[in-house]
């Protein structure tokens, strides 16, 4: 018990670059085993891939780069994403299931169909978005391991 | 039915995994929108098997952060070097076959596998 004490919290920080979509997901894929290794539930470790791997997408098909933390509690793991970008007009507009700004790019990749944000917010316990029109976004949520 | 099993039944070709013909599916679902993809693994779609024509790198990785079994890709579209490479090092079988995907899915239900949900739920799930 002790041991554990020690071990959390910890935080890794993850760079993003806007429209490098050759590796987009690996940044996710990186986050998945993270907590693999830490040994998390298989549930919370599907809740958290599945959010980050829509927020690492948001950043790349929107933003110019973005910088995505991971901190790893031993009762709850939380993820933000910073990016610096064109910034979401309307918050709530977004977080309509079906809205998208997606480009013909991004929908030949399989995404921008408007679903990325509500579906984080449908897998976290708790999620904040806030952002600035053409300076960038802060998305952050939160996934608690016993729930 | 097996990943074996599998390839048998739609006469398909192993990409990438070959070494795990022997593993168990019983699970599978459709997709070539991945944020479709996300929102069926959100409900559980452990070692399931995905359907697609979605040739992209991401899909790999997607596959990834939900723990799918294999994917099979249709219509005789055949997987990028850089994806099969991806699989490989992520360890993820890939499979693909001629059939289209509305026959593959036939010949797979056909044979027992079922869909890793039903319908969607009502916004809450």
């Amino acid at each position: 018990m002790e041991q554990t004490e020690e071990r959390y919290p910890f935080h890794n920080t993850f760079r993003i670059e806007g429209g490098n979509f050759t590796h987009a997901g690996s940044v996710s894929s990186q986050v998945k085993r993270i907590l693999k290794e830490e040994r998390f539930p298989n549930s919370v470790i599907r809740r958290v891939s599945i959010a980050t791997f829509e927020a690492e997408m948001n950043v790349i098909c929107y933003a110019h780069w973005g910088i995505l933390t991971l901190l790893v509690f031993s009762d709850f793991i939380k993820v933000a994403i910073d990016d610096e970008g064109p910034g979401i007009h309307d918050v709530d507009q977004a977080m309509t299931e079906g809205f998208s700004t997606a480009s013909d790019k991004i929908r030949e990749l399989g995404f921008g169909a408007g679903m990325g944000l509500s579906n984080i917010k449908k897998v976290t316990d708790e999620m904040v978005l806030t952002s600035v029109v053409n300076q960038g976004t802060h998305l952050e949520f939160m996934v608690k391991v016993f729930s | 039915m097996t990943l074996g099993d599998i390839q048998k039944l739609l006469d398909a070709e192993v990409i990438a995994g070959s070494e795990n013909l022997g593993r168990e599916i019983s699970h599978a679902f459709a997709a070539d929108l991945l944020s479709d993809v996300l929102a069926i693994a959100r409900r559980g779609a452990d070692g399931a098997l995905l359907i697609t024509g979605n040739m992209t790198p991401q899909v790999i990785y997607t596959a990834d952060v939900v723990d799918l079994g294999a994917i099979l890709f249709v219509r005789g579209k055949r997987p990028t070097e850089p994806m099969i490479e991806l699989a490989n090092q992520i360890q993820i079988p890939l499979l693909m076959t001629s059939y289209i995907m509305f026959e593959t899915c036939g010949r797979l239900y056909h044979q027992g596998l079922k869909g890793c949900v039903e319908k969607a739920g009502d916004g809450a799930d």
